[in-house]
């Protein structure tokens, strides 16, 4: 799908305060939200920063997110059980999922969490959907509707190739 | 050298029942929530080094609202890379406390590593519009009362001593309950 496309459905579901670190994956992604007057992104330097900048909006009535590749899923682990789990938070974390099926996809630092990845949000018990570009919506939607029932961070995973 | 606890109460006559109090994991919320524990307050209970960001994300999205974010030294050095960020981002509605007792007293007392490390310097080379950096409870009066704090992102750096308070309590509000007060607070003009 094409990046214009992508962030018209967010931006249809109110989500335009992000904050993140930048992954290939959706760098097409990266460059239209930049350049989008109705987006505001704050560059973070970290992922758990990222989260922390972005959990603001659900204080006052909005819902942030994050854009970061699922390396920095290990950063997050804190931040999600002892902030984002504990005291309820609901958020978007939109990742890239760099080593997609594990070894020998993608390069050598991403097989492990490549391969995890998954199984790392079930632990937590983090609602998450896979993005597809033939019915982005529907995916969406079923996570963002989790994401408040539950009042909880959620992860939309992005394979590569899949924003152009 | 003032105790952490007089600073703490010193900073909080200095704000406006409007304005939102971030206070760092450990001892630094205990010692707020026991000093004043008002609606505007988000204790940050878990998640130490977390505070600052969320801080700057509120001082953003709320900007009519004074945002005070009150550090430790060791959470601040964990997470240091917030401090730059925030002096990119320049909300002038901000302002950064760090409470520097040079250890991690909610712990036990470990040394940080603050003693040989100037935050104050560090936030000044970061970009914080006004940096200022006491030692004393006179300083920390004369300093909140002189500049206007519209005028940030301020950081200003207290050193303190380390004063553990005899049974301080813990935090006895529920997660969602501190969140749930504080979004109420927000959502109050």
């Amino acid at each position: 799908m094409e990046a214009v496309a992508f962030w018209e459905i967010l931006k249809q579901r109110g989500l335009t305060f992000f904050s993140g670190v930048p992954d290939s994956t959706f760098q097409a992604a990266y460059d239209v939200m930049l350049s989008d007057p109705e987006i505001r992104y704050l560059p973070a330097v970290r992922e758990d920063v990222a989260l922390g900048v972005a959990s603001a909006a659900y204080f006052v009535g909005r819902r942030g997110g994050v854009l970061m590749q699922n390396s920095g899923l290990g950063n997050l682990v804190n931040p999600l059980t002892s902030f984002s789990l504990m005291y309820r938070i609901p958020l978007l974390l939109v990742i890239g999922w760099r080593g997609y099926g594990g070894a020998p996809n993608d390069a050598p630092e991403h097989w492990i969490m490549g391969d995890k990845t998954p199984a790392l949000l079930d632990l937590l018990d983090m609602p998450y959907a896979i993005l597809e570009p033939e019915q982005p919506e529907s995916g969406l939607d079923r996570l963002l509707e989790s994401i408040e029932a539950k009042s909880v961070p959620g992860a939309l995973l992005v394979r590569a190739g899949v924003i152009t | 050298m003032m105790a952490r606890y007089e600073a703490i109460a010193c900073i909080l006559t200095h704000v406006d029942d409007a304005d939102l109090v971030l206070s760092t994991t450990g001892m630094i919320s205990r010692e707020v929530f026991s000093t004043e524990d008002r609606p505007g307050n988000f204790y940050m209970l878990g998640s130490m080094g977390l505070l600052a960001s969320l801080g700057l994300g509120l001082a953003l999205l709320a900007p009519q609202r004074r945002v005070w974010v009150l550090d430790g030294d060791g959470s601040t050095l964990m997470s240091l890379g917030t401090l730059p960020l925030i002096a990119t981002a320049g909300p002038p509605n901000l302002i950064h406390l760090i409470l520097d007792n040079e250890a991690y007293e909610s712990t036990g007392g470990q040394p940080s590593i603050s003693a040989s490390v100037d935050l104050a310097a560090v936030g000044q080379s970061c970009g914080y519009r006004h940096v200022d950096r006491v030692a004393s409870l006179g300083e920390l009066e004369r300093t909140l009362a002189a500049d206007p704090p519209e005028a940030g992102p301020r950081l200003i750096l207290v050193k303190v001593a380390i004063a553990p308070v005899e049974g301080i309590p813990r935090v006895s509000h529920a997660p969602t309950a501190i969140r749930d007060r504080f979004v109420a607070h927000l959502h109050n003009d």
